[in-house]
């Protein structure tokens, strides 16, 4: 179990280095291939020489390729300072960087968003798991019935409707139309009622998208199952149907179920771009999108390595989990 | 046949049911304010004028935005609604008087006493300070403060992003290099600047320029003080001289003022400071935002650059009262690079002007209300100078239809009778410019040129279009531009298009390449004039002989239609701040 754990760790290490490497190098290297000075990227309107060479001071822009990434590396680790014209910005561990177009360190920025965008994935993956398992069993133990074609239905809608339809709908609808619900996001210190009204929504739209998925998962998966040889011998065991269901049939269900809801919350963690922004939630989705659309590369760079921790970290729980729910699974 | 047919009948019927919820819902009843009487004003009743004048105060302003300042540092911030929004916190020698329309061009003593002392030769500006001005910490404003603050824009290195025409204008050479590496005990080294006591300032300028009050005004002139500068931090919380403080910032989020107990109203004859509170809230999603002000949620957008297609549709339909159409100083257009061929021939760049249909890029551009007039000339209404009827092309003709028969003429001349192909950059973040884009090629067409549109990356655009090396390495024969005054004169407008000092390696906007001496000693005249009229003719006569030229293509003079709530007093639109309304003076009822 141990060296399991180890060797999942050490690879999750490799993962990121490589991500961000590859990163780096499309925001940093691609633009210079090209002939943009990346310098440009990060001064206003006014891009006077002098400005320009502050930024690439700061930045280290003029550095060897190598310099830049063992700088970047240091920051994570260790915390760094931009110096320029005798300007020294601190930036303490974990540095991802600083963005230059807000002047702030980038793991602030991260860590001020990313709440909501946690509240917003957690709460939607609650209800999504509680809808869509309870659908697919339903489905799938009563196949055919109105239950069936009816759940199914309706989950195909989730599955075919974007988000940003459902969204707008739900926000016509429940938000400016009924006024039950508030169309802005309150942080939960402010006021729970007020938090939990501006994100009852967010929750329901995309847990309509997701819990569709795992409905229809949840009900093909219990239909294997239930097919299956030891099912049939518990039955025969006189085993009752209830507990056939939970105790066998669930927890093999429930493996690749799991597995999905691990790389969702993972990605999810990266922002809910869409959502984010048709809700108008100041969570990381809406800064990545900003970060993009200006080319906030430090920044950007921060968002991206959040979420491919995330799904890295998810994954490794999942994997653990299996040991739990599915005792033939031994990790080794 | 019959099921496929009801269900496209049932799907049909489902997306009206739809688009009638959507449409129906999506607006909680505009202008029903908690606090307001409801009543909005009427169509352009703050278009350059007054509307809802009070004193009431109190209340809470609230604006809503898509677009955060480039920076709320005073030296640093170059979008004109942060000028406009930088006044509640920061004050300036001399500022734009606080009237709606053409009057606010006019400048008036803010902390000054009175306007300039002026030299004989026009070379020496001299300023009292008037009393009672204070730092939110109550200590004093003085001379010496309102020099640091100006000799900040020397700090390029540390604070980029700003205008720097007083750093231009003073110190041409560039001899002084900044308060940061300034040697001097009191970090006020600058020699154009002297402050021979706390209450007087006096500059000395190398060389006469008529518009170096608008200079003084802009609010890169205002005081910083030295023991509160955080260098590059100093835009998340700038201190406050002004009627407001920061009470809090978190870029791209959320801003709120709060009064600043230590202003006097007694020292300040601008601002009205009528709220308790102003607060700005910063979406990414604009349609959201048009929602939201039609809700009556929020009072105005600070960036004003007008309401999406929807949120403009259902405003002018059910709540015209709440909209302001004005203009906003910008001249949207096409540019034709000389250095791209075959632009380097007249003829080319005339063949273009002749043969684009200006009514479908107008049309494109949001048409007449949200798009603007036909544009006719490269001189907007709000620069001295500026005559909109000036049609040398004869654009405005046939409702702005193409000359097909002038265009190729045109082209024969150029050698180019059949056409040729070129490329048209337009930014991929402004949907509006990618419509004119495919307006333009879409008529040139018609004339045998054929235009491939580019979207390149609108975030790099100082390191693409402002580089000349990429726009000729591209073939950019055609980029879509637009383009404001920075303070209401030809040279606050025209110099960095048309002058050749402004051609740059990068950071570039003389697109055209226009390396003209006549052009350059025409602007040295109107800038050492001091009489605005006679400047104003000089700027005009500038503007003629760029449009003689043929570089650029004017597709629009630029309006839009931006929402006032209903509870907004003293609101209106002045020209000094391109159209925007004036936020000093704002209330809420």
């Amino acid at each position: 179990m141990l060296t399991y754990l180890i060797r999942r760790l050490l690879a999750v290490v490799v993962m990121l280095v490589v991500v961000m490497l590859a990163v780096f190098g499309i925001f940093f290297l691609i633009p210079k291939w090209t002939g943009v000075d990346v310098a440009t990227m990060f001064a206003g309107k006014q891009s006077d020489a002098a400005a320009l060479d502050g930024i690439r001071q700061k930045l280290g822009l003029d550095d060897p390729i190598i310099v830049q990434v063992f700088d970047f590396f240091k920051g994570i680790l260790v915390g760094r300072d931009y110096v320029s014209a005798g300007d020294t910005l601190h930036c303490s561990a974990p540095c991802f960087g600083y963005s230059f177009k807000t002047e702030q360190a980038v793991w602030p920025i991260l860590a001020d968003r990313l709440p909501v965008t946690l509240g917003l994935a957690v709460g939607a993956a609650v209800i999504w798991l509680l809808i869509g398992l309870a659908a697919g069993v339903v489905s799938a133990l009563r196949r055919g019935s109105i239950w069936d074609r009816a759940a199914m239905g309706i989950a195909l809608s989730g599955v075919s409707l974007p988000i940003y339809f459902t969204g707008l709908l739900s926000l016509a609808i429940f938000s400016y139309g009924l006024g039950l619900v508030s169309n802005e996001y309150t942080p939960i210190e402010e006021s729970f009622p007020e938090w939990f009204s501006g994100m009852i929504l967010p929750w329901l739209t995309l847990a309509f998208l997701f819990g569709a998925m795992y409905a229809r998962l949840t009900r093909a998966t219990m239909l294997e199952v239930m097919g299956e040889d030891y099912i049939r011998t518990a039955r025969a065991k006189g085993v009752r149907e209830p507990v056939v269901i939970r105790k066998h049939a669930m927890r093999s269900t429930l493996t690749p179920i799991i597995t999905l809801l691990g790389v969702d919350l993972g990605a999810l963690m990266g922002g809910a771009i869409l959502t984010e922004t048709t809700f108008s939630l100041p969570g990381l989705g809406q800064a990545v999108l900003k970060a993009i659309g200006e080319k906030d590369l430090p920044l950007i760079l921060g968002v991206t390595l959040i979420t491919a921790s995330a799904v890295v970290v998810a994954n490794l729980i999942v994997d653990l989990l299996y040991g739990v729910i599915d005792p033939r699974v031994r990790l080794a | 046949m019959t099921t496929q047919r009801s269900s496209r009948r049932r799907i049909a019927a489902s997306a009206v049911a739809v688009a009638a919820l959507l449409s129906t819902a999506a607006c909680g009843g505009g202008g029903s304010d908690d606090e307001g009487d409801g009543k909005a004003p009427g169509f352009n009743a703050a278009r350059a004028k007054t509307a809802n004048a009070s004193d009431k105060k109190g209340g809470t302003l609230k604006f809503i935005g898509t677009q955060d300042a480039d920076s709320w540092d005073t030296t640093r911030g170059y979008y004109g609604f942060a000028w406009d929004f930088m006044r509640y916190y920061s004050r300036t020698l001399m500022t734009s008087k606080p009237v709606a329309g053409k009057g606010s061009a006019e400048l008036v003593p803010d902390l000054a006493k009175s306007k300039a002392k002026i030299s004989g030769d026009g070379k020496t500006y001299t300023y009292e300070l008037r009393d009672g001005i204070t730092w939110e910490d109550g200590k004093p404003v003085t001379s010496k403060d309102i020099k640091y603050g100006i000799e900040r824009q020397w700090a390029q290195d540390v604070l980029s992003g700003g205008p720097i025409y007083l750093k231009d204008t003073l110190d041409p050479d560039g001899k002084y290099k900044g308060p940061y590496k300034d040697k001097a005990k009191d970090k006020l080294g600058l020699d154009a600047i002297e402050t021979p006591t706390d209450k007087k300032i006096v500059f000395h300028l190398p060389k006469r320029n008529g518009d170096f009050e608008q200079m003084i005004a802009m609010p890169s002139a205002s005081p910083v003080r030295q023991d509160k500068d955080t260098k590059s931090k100093y835009g998340l919380k700038p201190f406050s001289n002004g009627p407001y403080k920061f009470q809090s910032y978190t870029p791209n989020k959320k801003l709120t003022l709060v009064r600043n107990p230590e202003w006097k109203k007694s020292s300040d004859n601008i601002r009205k400071a009528l709220p308790d509170k102003i607060t700005l809230t910063l979406l990414t999603n604009s349609d959201e935002m048009d929602k939201r002000l039609i809700n009556g949620d929020y009072d105005l957008d600070i960036n004003a650059t007008g309401m999406e297609a929807q949120g403009r549709e259902k405003a002018l339909k059910e709540y015209k009262g709440n909209v302001d159409n004005p203009s906003t100083g910008y001249i949207r257009y096409a540019v034709f690079p000389q250095t791209v061929k075959p632009f380097d021939n007249i003829h080319c760049r005339k063949a273009m002007i002749y043969g684009s249909d200006h009514k479908s890029i107008q049309n494109a551009r949001g048409g007449p209300l949200a798009g603007g007039d036909i544009g006719t000339n490269m001189l907007p209404a709000l620069v001295p100078g500026s005559d909109l009827k000036f049609d040398p092309f004869g654009i405005a003709k046939n409702e702005g239809a193409a000359d097909v028969k002038k265009a190729k003429a045109e082209l024969k001349k150029c050698g180019k009778p059949n056409g040729f192909k070129t490329t048209i950059a337009v930014r991929n973040n402004k949907q509006v410019e990618i419509a004119s884009a495919e307006a333009m090629q879409a008529s040139l067409k018609k004339i045998g040129i054929t235009a491939e549109v580019d979207e390149y990356d609108g975030a790099q655009t100082t390191g693409i279009i402002g580089n000349p090396d990429y726009v000729k390495k591209k073939n950019y024969g055609i980029i879509i531009m637009g383009w404001g005054p920075d303070f209401p004169s030809g040279q606050g407008y025209g110099m960095p298009l048309w002058h050749s000092k402004y051609i740059l390696d990068n950071g570039n906007n003389n697109y055209a390449m226009i390396d003209d001496p006549k052009i350059d000693k025409a602007f040295a005249d109107a800038i050492a004039e001091l009489d605005k009229n006679k400047a104003a003719q000089k700027y005009a006569a500038i503007n003629a002989k760029v449009m003689e030229g043929a570089y650029y293509l004017p597709f629009t003079f630029e309006k839009n239609i931006i929402w006032r709530s209903s509870r907004l007093t003293n609101v209106g639109t002045t020209d000094a701040y391109s159209g925007r309304y004036d936020y000093a003076v704002l209330g809420v009822k």
